[in-house]
């Protein structure tokens, strides 16, 4: 009897992040993603934003492709160093596109962090694009994002 | 002659019986046919939330309860020790009743006859985590379970259960599990069915979960009557699907969608 | 709700160097757009509030709501300075405080 495949997903995130580190470490004048990144329209990012233009490129935010299931979806965040004085991370806030509650935490650095990287589990109502973002001390905003698919389960439980 | 026939008859019942339809070669554990990030939550002893349970089982296990005044490390002096492998056994057939017992009931009938302490109810916090702090105690070692002697009779009736259509869907065990297992449901890849990763932390469930109520989970899905989770034919099937995955590693908790 | 956390630091890092920190909390981080068995809406509870403190001096904070998955999962950075006590506080919506405590020796 022939099968398909099992569904493996080969840690899509893990390489994502493994080209933009590589498109980091090359040249800074290479884009990271083909498109020109997007951030979702969300009216709490926009109050959150006040008009004020992120940067894209340097924060990082990493969310499997496809997630089994909504309700617990490893999500990371990192923003490669150095930081000069005065221009370090104070928070990074999380965006949702779909969820009833569009922002999902912030992480806030009351004293400057030597490394900054998150890791957290997040819900996701729904397939939809994540959006991050970085505060530094001297007020530069950064921004990434990421877009989920999250499937559904194939069997109703009532249990 | 007679008694030949009716050696024949059972030496071919046994041979039935001992033949699990997914042979060892191809048994696969649940976890095999998640996601990367599934397999890596399972893994990683910190990642995985169900080890939330097992230390607080382990907290519970040196608890005295009961008028008894009797924590169950007063009897089973190392957990490590007195409980390696017990998981990989169960269910097996209480002697004092002669009926077929999983972990949680054991537990169970430990609290009522020596600690003199109320039963846990199914699926409470503190009954998922002393069962899953008993049954990390295994972790690793290859499911064994006896069907033979007093148990034949329940491993028979959790076999029929099995191979049995149920509910409004028409669906037996059988018809997923055995016979497309691999391939796809929607966006899910159907699993193989095996017992190794209870209790387990379900992302649908957004916590720890019984065996039992994993199963439970199924005849919901196929529209099937509703066993409790203590009734007897629900036991008996969680025997024949240890038998069918004999020699699969205990993996609770595990981790699952 | 049954409380329970789990922490986890290097026993022993160098001054200067940042360290890995994780930390999981047994809570339901409830919605509050369930509804119970009965169809009765399932209060939002949520740990709203989360600090650690290093030797006293907070270092990393975070809000968090109901994005964030039950029994929620975090993994940060903080750096070494001295010897002694991380502290970690957090607090739900319906009040209650939990907290966990783990040490460490800070060598160079």
């Amino acid at each position: 009897m022939k099968r398909d495949e099992p569904l493996t997903v080969a840690s899509p995130l893990r390489r994502r992040i493994i080209v933009a580190g590589a498109a980091l470490a090359t040249t800074r004048a290479l884009p990271l993603r083909a498109e020109p990144p997007a951030l979702p329209s969300i009216p709490e990012l926009d109050a959150y934003l006040a008009g004020r233009k992120p940067e894209f490129g340097r924060l990082l935010l990493d969310l499997p492709r496809l997630a089994d299931d909504g309700n617990a979806v490893t999500m990371r965040l990192f923003m490669p160093g150095p930081f000069a004085p005065g221009m370090q991370v104070t928070s990074i806030a999380l965006f949702s596109e779909k969820n009833p509650v569009p922002k999902m935490a912030q992480f806030d650095f009351p004293v400057a962090p030597a490394k900054v990287e998150i890791e957290s589990r997040v819900r996701l109502a729904g397939s939809q694009r994540v959006a991050a973002i970085a505060t530094l001390a001297d007020g530069a905003l950064h921004a990434a994002t990421a877009d989920v698919s999250v499937t559904i389960a194939a069997c109703l439980d009532g249990s | 002659m007679r008694i030949g026939i009716l050696l024949l008859a059972l030496l071919a019942g046994n041979t039935f019986a001992q033949t699990p339809a997914i042979p060892a070669s191809e048994l696969r554990s649940g976890v095999s046919f998640g996601s990367a990030e599934l397999r890596a939550m399972q893994s990683d002893d910190f990642a995985n939330p169900g080890m939330l349970w097992v230390e607080r089982g382990q907290k519970l296990w040196q608890t005295p309860v009961g008028s008894a005044g009797r924590a169950c490390a007063s009897c089973h002096s190392d957990a490590s020790l007195a409980l390696k492998g017990v998981a990989a056994r169960y269910p097996v057939v209480n002697a004092s009743d002669r009926r077929v017992i999983d972990l949680e009931a054991r537990i169970n009938a430990c609290r009522t006859s020596q600690q003199k302490a109320p039963a846990l109810a199914a699926e409470s916090e503190d009954l998922l985590a002393l069962t899953a702090f008993v049954a990390h105690q295994s972790r690793g070692m290859p499911l064994a379970v006896s069907i033979s002697d007093s148990a034949r009779a329940f491993f028979d009736q959790g076999r029929d259960f099995y191979y049995a259509r149920h509910g409004q869907m028409d669906l037996s065990c059988a018809d997923c599990h055995e016979h497309n297992w691999g391939r796809k449901l929607l966006a899910e890849t159907i699993s193989q069915g095996h017992p190794n990763a209870y209790p387990a932390y379900r992302l649908e469930w957004q916590s720890l979960g019984s065996l039992a109520r994993r199963i439970r989970a199924c005849l919901f899905g196929i529209r099937a009557q509703m066993l409790a989770s203590d009734d007897p034919q629900l036991t008996a099937l969680e025997l024949f699907l240890a038998w069918r995955a004999d020699g699969l590693p205990v993996e609770a908790p595990g981790v699952r969608r | 709700m049954a409380a329970g956390s789990r922490v986890q630091v290097p026993t022993e890092v160098r001054r200067g160097e940042p360290f890995e920190v994780k930390i999981s909390v047994r809570h339901p981080m409830e919605t509050g757009f369930r509804v119970d068995d009965m169809g009765k809406p399932i209060a939002r509870n949520t740990i709203h509030e989360f600090i650690c403190r290093y030797n006293g001096t907070p270092v990393f904070a975070a809000n968090l709501g109901s994005g964030i998955a039950a029994n929620p999962y975090l993994r940060f950075f903080v750096t070494a300075l001295d010897s002694g006590e991380l502290k970690f506080e957090w607090v739900d919506d319906a009040g209650e405080r939990g907290d966990a405590a783990a040490t460490l020796r800070v060598t160079g």
